[in-house]
């Protein structure tokens, strides 16, 4: 196999980190409404722990990125 | 874009607009630099047009007064009253990086021969403003607690027996926290910026094919209205996370856990 072409299918390939990580930002926004309409009143004081769980999921979906972005870009 | 490869790493290239050499140093005034005192413009016309003082507050004053307030709640609720002297620090952090990010999202290309650029978008930013909260954590902690510092490695009611290994796990997460804020934003803005830039080349080059093209630009035109919207939201999420996370560190600094 050409290096170009592995090159591209492993960029690929860790692009499906990218995907995973959009499964985990959804559950994540997907819970915390599920349980703000049932309980509205404690929704507002949570809000912090939201982001902070959304920027842990976020984050490893940004790592996969970088890693695709530098098995495309080696060399 | 001049059509064949699409390069959408070029938005990203440094330039020297200023050339300035200092011994072996390299001081030159970059695209980068510019950008950055165009942020730190935005954001003293933007206070300074609000700190009248008056007693009716108008408009501009009330949009400052709710950006100094959201911040100010912010570090009250995760620091409590003693974070107050943190404010001035975790504002700057916050529109600092908003303003970079929303700057480098405006359509301010369309003026020729301007290049955009986010200084967000650079490592080497982005990590500076990390290791500067890191570094503001660990001389917090240090000094108000001294050697006591380290007990933030054993949570309260660890079993004995677990010590050793919670210790080292809480040691790797909190070393890694300076890199993880870093990676985080400028990641988010290359990412987002890609996305554009790739798109964005997609409708040029389909308008300029035929009935086909047409078709995948306006696909294409209709797809990066939406990612710019999402991306509007990003640069303030992410600028949001930013200050948020520095106050749960700081948090931890100060009242240890």
């Amino acid at each position: 196999m050409e290096f170009e072409s592995a090159q591209v299918i492993g960029a690929g390939l860790a692009a499906i980190g990218v995907g995973a990580a959009a499964i985990g930002v959804g559950n994540v926004f997907g819970s915390f409404l599920e349980s703000a309409l049932r309980n509205p009143a404690a929704a507002d004081s949570q809000q912090g722990r939201l982001f902070i769980g959304f920027a842990a999921a976020e984050l490893l979906g940004l790592i996969a990125f970088a890693v695709a972005m530098i098995i495309l870009y080696a060399r | 874009m001049a059509a064949g490869r699409i390069d959408p790493m070029h938005q990203f290239t440094v330039e020297p607009l200023i050339p300035l050499k200092a011994g072996g140093l390299d001081l030159s005034f970059t695209n980068s630099a510019l950008w950055m005192v165009l942020a730190l413009a935005v954001i003293t016309l933007f206070m300074w047009g609000g700190m009248k003082r008056q007693i009716v507050p108008g408009r501009w004053q009330m949009a400052v007064e709710g950006l100094t307030g959201f911040i100010d709640d912010m570090v009250q609720v995760n620091i409590g009253p003693e974070g107050r002297k943190f404010m001035p620090y975790i504002f700057s952090l916050f529109t600092f990086i908003l303003a970079c990010n929303l700057l480098g999202l405006m359509p301010l290309s369309i003026i020729p021969g301007q290049h955009q650029f986010t200084p967000t978008s650079h490592f080497s930013i982005t990590g500076v403003l990390a290791v500067m909260s890191f570094s503001i954590v660990l001389i917090v902690g240090f000094w108000r607690h001294g050697l006591h510092f380290f007990s933030l490695f054993v949570p309260r009611g660890t079993p004995k027996v677990m010590i050793p290994l919670i210790a080292a796990i809480e040691f790797i997460s909190f070393m890694v926290r300076p890199f993880s804020l870093a990676l985080r934003l400028f990641v988010a803005m290359i990412a987002g910026h890609i996305l554009l830039e790739v798109f964005g080349s997609f409708v040029v080059s389909g308008f300029q094919g035929g009935a086909m093209g047409w078709g995948v630009g306006l696909l294409s035109f209709i797809f990066i209205i939406g990612v710019s919207a999402l991306e509007l939201l990003v640069a303030a999420i992410q600028a949001y996370v930013f200050a948020l996370l520095t106050t749960l560190y700081l948090n931890d600094a100060i009242n240890l856990h």
